[in-house]
């Protein structure tokens, strides 16, 4: 009788295969698209998520794989093909270069990747010697640093000493004696070195004078007097100083103005020019006066 | 009576629900086999360049991605009896079908053969208030139809305007806008035990499914094996099924007609089975494979193994001839067919202008069906086939699965229900705004 109800049992398992209800629902759930994208999707990422979260939960494993990431991150950039290993610099003369390599200390051979360009650039620049500067890495490891320099135009006396100032009044260098450049115009006065430029025209203006030029002095941060030889002095005004010093230069040639015992030119009032005699004139003048008027 | 009416409204609702979400499940529910389709809406039909129906008769707006059919369990004479088996075999059914299509199917169109159907022709007539027939109008000689007693314990349905017709004029398929005077209509209306629906609907519900239509299979297997002619001139489909065998008249293309009779397959395997002394699972063998109901004279010579499992090597190895079988088998027919004979006469089939009788449902392929038929219901006898619809595979298409494309060609494009028309105006009770809102819409 038993084997009789298992074989029922088992025939009609076999012909009536129906889903449980949990299995029915189960698969009614997985067929629906939000459920199937979850798992899917979802289901995976948060698992790796998880797997990532517990395995950097560990603050050892952490540094671990900051630490491997940067040894292969330097063993990246320590490959041959990275490594700078000279500086060349062009356009600049020996002391120059010189100030160079002080300002950019680096210790050869280091990596490209090390190397912050603009940054080098930024500090040779800031050299006064230096006009403009170019940075860039060469093929072959060289680090090319072409460098313009400043052309020194002016020699500028102040209470500092004497300094070399370039044709925008940028300062170049200081300067000893004023024995090592005597070709180069000298400047004096507070700010000066502000109008260099006016200075420059003013110089190129007073060429005619020659070597009776001796410099141009900035009075009251405002005007220039001219500084010639024997103590003669050419007041210029504030504004079109310019055309004054030609106007001087002119009737110096025609009448010989400076050739005279003058000792001041004032053109500071355009409209009414002024002389003034040295001392010595002023005596003989009036002795010529006295000796005219007795003769009459 | 309102309470059905809600619900069918309610699943009306929620089949076009289905249809916008695309997907809806088609569930035929008989007493041998569960079927289940899955079909697929992408869009309504088009029709050809010509304008004529094409190949398909416009019902290429969906497709069948998934069908799976079980044996059926706890179900007798098309109607529930074990509710949990029933269930385990519409998941199963259902599981499968999904399992085919790739798609989780919400929406279920429910089909059954069985409690009772009873037919009812009603017809009204009604004085138009203005000259033009409009929806309110057909609403309204919807509801002026005498509704008769049913009797307690039933239920309504299907209700199908089936005719309308304006002073002379009858015939009307569609009478909205036409003027005249008199508007009549006549209609028909199916009621089924209520209980038995309610099993139905408590065993989908229980299978999370909701039910977006149900729907009697005589309907059904009416509306896909006959063919388009033989709905408009009159024709009654018998639809054999296991338990029960249902038949549906139709003409103008409206069921007319629907009755059940209470006898099917599963009969005839039953008489195998007691009359050889077999089980159930060897007579339906049996059936299937040496069945028919014509004896000739080789078919004494014919001698069928029927088996047997007790061990006993007599017993197991005896055999019976084919006529023996048919001698067995053909009462039994006979008796299912005069019994139809009977319905169809008392339906008065006879006075339709054409008698074509198509059988389908499963025991219809019984050999020699047809012979026999046509001796007992007429000489119009033919066997019918499901419509083709797209993707059915060819394990479907047999006429024991007319019930199921029936209905999914009802879910495609279904007819116009009683509860499909709007509600006319005095059947609402104090919902004074949805009243001025339908006053606004009508009059503007």
């Amino acid at each position: 009788m038993r084997a009789l109800m298992g074989r029922l049992q088992r025939g009609d398992s076999r012909a009536d295969p129906a889903p449980s209800r949990l299995k029915y629902r189960l698969q009614r759930w997985m067929l629906t698209p939000g459920i199937r994208f979850g798992l899917k999707f979802g289901v995976p990422l948060c698992l790796l998520l998880a797997a990532g979260g517990g395995f950097l939960a560990d603050a050892g494993r952490r540094d671990l794989v900051v630490a491997q990431i940067n040894a292969v991150r330097a063993a990246i950039e320590e490959r041959p093909e990275f490594m700078v290993n000279v500086m060349a610099i062009d356009g600049a003369g020996a002391s120059v270069a010189q100030d160079v390599r002080e300002v950019v200390p680096l210790d050869f051979p280091i990596s490209s990747f090390d190397l912050d360009l603009g940054q080098i650039r930024d500090q040779i620049e800031g050299l006064d010697p230096v006009k403009s500067a170019k940075v860039r890495i060469r093929p072959g490891g060289i680090l090319q640093v072409d460098v313009e320099e400043r052309a020194p135009a002016l020699i500028w006396r102040s209470h500092e000493g004497l300094a070399l100032l370039d044709e925008t009044g940028a300062h170049v260098a200081e300067l000893g004696q004023r024995g090592l450049h005597p070709d180069l115009p000298l400047i004096a006065g507070q700010a000066a070195d502000q109008q260099a430029h006016e200075a420059l025209q003013l110089i190129a203006a007073a060429n005619p004078l020659g070597t009776r030029l001796r410099g141009l002095v900035r009075i009251g941060e405002r005007r220039w007097d001219v500084v010639l030889d024997r103590g003669q002095r050419i007041l210029l005004p504030a504004d079109r100083p310019i055309p004054a010093l030609e106007r001087v230069i002119v009737v110096s040639e025609v009448q010989d103005l400076l050739e005279r015992d003058v000792a001041v030119v004032d053109m500071r009032i355009a409209a009414r020019p002024t002389i003034r005699m040295t001392e010595n004139a002023v005596e003989n003048w009036w002795r010529i006066r006295e000796l005219n008027e007795g003769g009459l | 009576m309102t309470d059905l009416y809600q619900s069918q409204r309610a699943m009306r609702q929620m089949r076009r629900q289905a249809m916008q979400r695309g997907v809806v499940a088609i569930l035929d529910i008989g007493s041998s086999k569960i079927a289940c389709l899955v079909l697929r809406f992408d869009g309504t039909g088009r029709l050809s360049e010509d304008n004529s129906i094409g190949s398909l008769a416009g019902q290429s707006g969906f497709r069948v991605i998934g069908a799976a059919t079980t044996r059926s369990r706890g179900v007798q004479f098309g109607e529930i009896t074990a509710m949990q088996e029933t269930e385990r075999a519409i998941r199963t059914a259902v599981q499968a079908a999904q399992k085919m299509a790739g798609v989780r199917v919400d929406h279920v169109i429910a089909s059954f053969s069985g409690a009772n159907p009873r037919s009812y022709g009603l017809d009204a007539q009604l004085e138009l208030e203005g000259q033009e027939v409009s929806e309110s109008e057909i609403a309204r000689v919807l509801a002026a139809c005498e509704v008769p007693e049913y009797g307690a314990g039933r239920e309504v349905l299907h209700a199908q305007p089936v005719n309308f017709a304006l002073d002379n004029r009858s015939g009307l398929e569609d009478p909205r806008g036409q003027l005249g005077q008199t508007l009549a209509v006549d209609m028909h209306m199916l009621t089924v035990d209520a209980a038995t629906v309610q099993n139905l609907v408590r065993c989908i519900q229980r299978c999370d499914l909701e039910l977006a239509g149900i729907a009697s299979s005589a309907y059904a297997s009416g509306y896909a094996a006959l063919v388009e002619d033989e709905q408009e001139l009159g024709a009654a489909c018998i639809d054999m099924g296991g338990g029960s065998t249902s038949i549906s008249v139709f003409m103008k293309k409206h069921m007319i007609y629907a009755d059940a009779v209470r006898m099917g397959g599963d009969h005839i395997t039953s008489d195998i089975s007691m009359g050889l002394g077999v089980p159930m699972a060897n007579a339906e063998r049996i059936k299937t494979f040496c069945g028919g109901v014509h004896a000739t004279g080789a078919d004494d010579r014919d001698m069928i193994d029927i088996g047997g499992d007790t061990g006993d090597w007599e017993h197991d190895r005896r055999t019976v001839s084919r006529a023996e079988l048919i001698g067995i088998m053909r009462p039994r027919v006979e008796e299912i067919l005069e019994e139809v004979r009977t319905r169809l006469d008392a339906a008065g089939f006879e006075y339709l202008p054409s008698q074509q009788i198509v059988l389908t449902g499963g025991s219809s392929q019984i050999l020699g069906l047809d012979g026999l038929a046509s001796r007992i219901l007429g000489q119009q006898v033919r066997l019918g086939r499901p419509l083709r619809v797209h993707g059915l595979p060819q394990s479907a298409t047999g006429p024991g699965f007319a019930a199921a494309v029936g209905l999914s060609l009802f879910a495609a494009n279904p007819q116009d229900e009683w509860w499909d028309f709007e509600t006319p105006v005095d059947r609402y009770q104090g919902r004074t705004i949805s009243r001025a809102v339908r006053w606004f819409r009508d009059n503007w």
